[in-house]
C-alpha cells in the first residue's frame, strides 16, 4: 500500500483525496452510500453571516462534459451551520474545511470568528460578488484578496486556505495576492463562468442566466492554473476541476498540487470520490510510485524553442 | 458494489413515438422502492449527468419506467436494448403517501405525468379513480392499465378527441360533486398542479403532488433542483419531493 498521506499547512490529511464545496452538502446525505470517512477530508457547503435561500431555479444546465450551476450559495446560516450541521459532519470522521462567503468582508470575519478552531482549517470563498464594490467578485481583484484574506488571517484560528476564482487574467496574481495577505494554501479553481441558451426558449437555461461551469470541460483549465500558481507561490495548493478518475488525480498532483478535491463527479455517482481514490492508488501501485510525494510537482515541461 | 446498481434490461417497448418503457431487473431497488419515488439513470457515453425517471410500476424484483425522449440524455437512454444493463441509482425521494382518509382516492396525471400514479393506485388498492389528460387521443397511453388498478379510469383530452373535452381538473371537481372524495395525488404540468391544489383547498381535501425538475446529484447534497416552497424557501425536489403535500408548494414566480 502505497502512502498516501499529505500534510497541508500543518494539517494532515490521511490520503489526498477531498470533496469540493457545494458537491457534498454537509455530508449527511453521502454517508448512506460511502464510508466518508476515507477521504482525506471535506470541503463543507459554504456558509454564510445569515441565512441564504439561494438562486430561483434553474439553478443547473448541462453541458459538453460539464454543468453550469447557480445555486447562489443556499445555506442556513453559521448558527445553524453551528448547532446542526457541523456536529453531524464531526461523526463523519474526516477532516474537516469550512467554507466561508460573504457580501462584505464584514461578513467574512464575523463568520470566521464564530467558528473559531470547531473545523479543522477554512476555506475562503471569494467567488462571491462583493456587494460593497458594486457586486464585483472579491476573488478577481488582487488589493481586494490581498485584504480580505489579511483580515480573516486575523482572526482565523485554524489554518487558513483561500479558494481562487478563474475568471481572472493571471492567476498567478491573485495567487500572490493570497500569500501576501497571509494565506496558508491555495484551493483551484472554483468555476468557470458561463452560459448555456435553449434555442428553443431562446432563454438560458439557468434563471441566474450565467452560473458557474465545472466538469471534465474545465480540467485543462485547471491543470493549467495550478501548475501556473505552483511556480508563482510558495503554499501548498488543493488542485481541482474536473477529476473525474485516478489518473486525473495524478495530473493535478504532477501539475504541483499536494491534494485534490473531487466535485462534479459526486453529482454523477455519490461514491465517486472513493472510487477515484481506489483508481489512484492502482495508479500508484502499478507505476511502483510509493509515496504521493513522488508525484507533488513532478512534471517536466517541455523546452521552448 | 458501489452506490448505483447494473440493472439488466428485460423488456423495452415504444408505447409511442419517443415514449419507452422499460421493465429492469432491480432487487436491491425494488425491496425498498415505494410509490411517488424515483430513480436515477446514468445515460452513457457523452452525457455527463444522470436523468431522474419516476417508477411506474413494481413487480417483485422487477421495476418499470416510461421515458419520454426530451433532449441528449433520455435520447441516449432510449438506445439501450433489451440485454444491455442500464447503471441505476435509486430508490430515491420522498414518495406518496397511502391514504388514511375516507372516501375515493382520486389520482389526477397530465401527459407524462401519468406514470408515477399507476404504482400507487396498486398500492391503495380499493376505491381508486384515475384522471388522465392527454392533449389528443393519439397520446393516450396506460389505458389497460390504470382500468386494471383502478375502479374507474377517466380520460380527458385537451382537444376533445376522446373522452372528456377539457381540463382534468373540471373532470376532478364533476366527481368531488357526485361522490365522497379523501384524497387527491397529482403528477403533472405546473398549471395543472396548481389548479388541483386549488380544488384540494377549496373542498378541504387531503393532497399531495409530485414534482420534477433538472437534477444533479439526485441525493439531496447539491441543492440544484430546488422548488419554492410556500414559507419562501427552496427545497430539494430529489429528497424532500418529489411528492410534497400541496401545502407546502408555492406557485408564487
Amino acid at each position: 500500500m502505497p502512502n498516501l498521506k499529505v500534510t497541508i499547512a500543518g494539517v494532515e490529511f490521511d490520503n489526498p483525496i477531498t470533496v469540493a464545496s457545494g458537491t457534498f452538502g454537509y455530508g449527511s446525505e453521502m454517508k448512506k452510500y460511502m464510508d466518508v470517512s476515507e477521504l482525506g477530508a471535506i470541503s463543507l457547503k459554504a456558509v454564510t453571516a445569515e441565512k441564504r435561500e439561494g438562486n430561483r431555479p434553474p439553478r443547473i444546465a448541462e453541458t459538453p462534459n460539464g454543468m453550469l450551476n447557480s445555486v447562489g450559495l443556499q445555506n442556513p446560516g453559521v448558527e445553524a451551520f453551528l448547532k446542526y450541521a457541523l456536529p453531524m459532519a464531526k461523526q463523519l470522521n474526516t477532516k474537516l474545511i469550512a467554507n466561508i462567503a460573504g457580501k462584505t468582508i464584514d461578513e467574512y470575519v464575523f463568520v470566521a470568528e464564530k467558528i473559531g478552531e470547531q473545523v479543522d482549517m477554512l476555506e475562503l470563498n471569494i467567488s462571491c460578488p462583493n456587494v460593497k464594490e458594486g457586486g464585483v467578485a472579491f476573488g478577481t481583484n488582487p488589493d481586494m484578496v490581498e485584504k480580505i484574506t489579511k483580515k480573516v488571517k486575523s482572526v482565523a484560528k485554524v489554518p487558513l486556505m483561500v479558494k481562487l476564482s478563474p475568471n481572472v487574467t493571471d492567476i498567478t496574481e491573485i495567487a500572490r495576492a493570497a500569500e501576501a495577505g497571509g494565506a496558508d494554501a491555495l484551493s483551484l479553481i472554483n468555476t468557470l463562468l458561463g452560459m448555456k441558451i435553449d434555442v428553443r426558449t431562446r432563454k438560458p437555461i439557468l434563471a441566474n442566466n450565467v452560473g458557474g461551469l465545472s466538469g471534465p470541460a474545465v480540467m485543462p483549465v485547471a491543470v493549467r492554473m495550478v501548475y501556473q500558481v505552483a511556480n508563482a507561490v510558495k503554499l501548498p495548493i488543493i488542485g481541482m476541476g474536473g477529476i473525474m478518475t485516478g489518473e486525473d488525480v495524478a495530473e493535478f498532483l504532477l501539475a504541483g498540487a499536494t491534494a485534490v478535491s473531487i466535485g462534479t463527479a459526486n453529482l454523477v455517482n455519490p461514491d465517486a470520490a472513493i472510487k477515484i481514490k481506489k483508481e489512484f492508488i492502482k495508479f500508484m501501485e502499478n507505476n511502483h510510485i510509493n509515496d504521493v510525494s513522488e508525484l507533488i510537482g513532478k512534471v517536466v515541461m517541455n523546452e521552448w524553442q | 458494489m458501489g452506490a448505483s446498481y447494473l440493472c439488466e434490461i428485460i423488456e423495452k417497448k415504444a408505447l409511442l413515438p419517443d415514449l419507452y418503457s422499460f421493465w429492469i431487473q432491480a432487487p436491491q431497488i425494488t425491496q425498498n422502492a415505494t410509490p411517488g419515488q424515483f430513480i436515477h439513470v446514468l445515460c452513457g457515453d457523452g452525457v455527463l449527468l444522470r436523468r431522474p425517471i419516476s417508477i411506474c410500476e413494481i413487480k417483485g424484483d422487477t421495476l418499470r419506467f416510461v421515458m419520454a425522449v426530451k433532449g441528449k440524455g433520455t435520447e441516449r437512454i432510449a438506445k439501450f436494448e433489451v440485454g444491455e444493463m442500464l447503471d441505476v441509482l435509486g430508490p430515491l425521494g420522498r414518495g406518496f403517501s397511502l391514504p388514511k382518509q375516507e372516501g375515493t382516492a382520486l389520482l389526477v396525471g397530465g401527459g407524462i405525468g401519468i406514470f408515477p400514479l399507476l404504482e400507487l393506485g396498486k398500492a391503495i388498492g380499493k376505491d381508486v379513480e384515475a384522471i388522465l389528460g392527454f392533449r389528443t387521443k393519439e397520446l393516450i397511453t396506460m389505458q389497460e392499465e390504470f382500468e386494471s388498478v383502478c375502479t374507474k379510469l377517466h380520460i380527458a383530452t385537451d382537444d376533445g378527441s376522446f373522452g372528456h373535452h377539457g381540463l382534468v381538473t373540471t373532470l376532478a371537481e364533476q366527481i368531488i360533486h357526485n361522490q365522497k372524495v379523501g384524497s387527491i395525488f397529482a403528477c403533472g404540468p405546473m398549471p395543472m398542479l396548481k389548479a388541483i391544489k386549488e380544488l384540494a383547498e377549496k373542498y378541504d381535501l387531503f393532497c399531495e403532488l409530485s414534482l420534477e425538475a433538472r437534477m444533479g446529484c439526485g441525493v439531496g447534497a447539491c441543492m440544484t433542483c430546488v422548488c419554492k416552497t410556500s414559507n419562501d424557501a427552496y427545497a430539494p425536489v430529489c429528497k424532500t419531493g418529489p411528492v410534497f403535500p400541496a401545502s407546502e408548494v408555492s406557485f408564487d414566480a
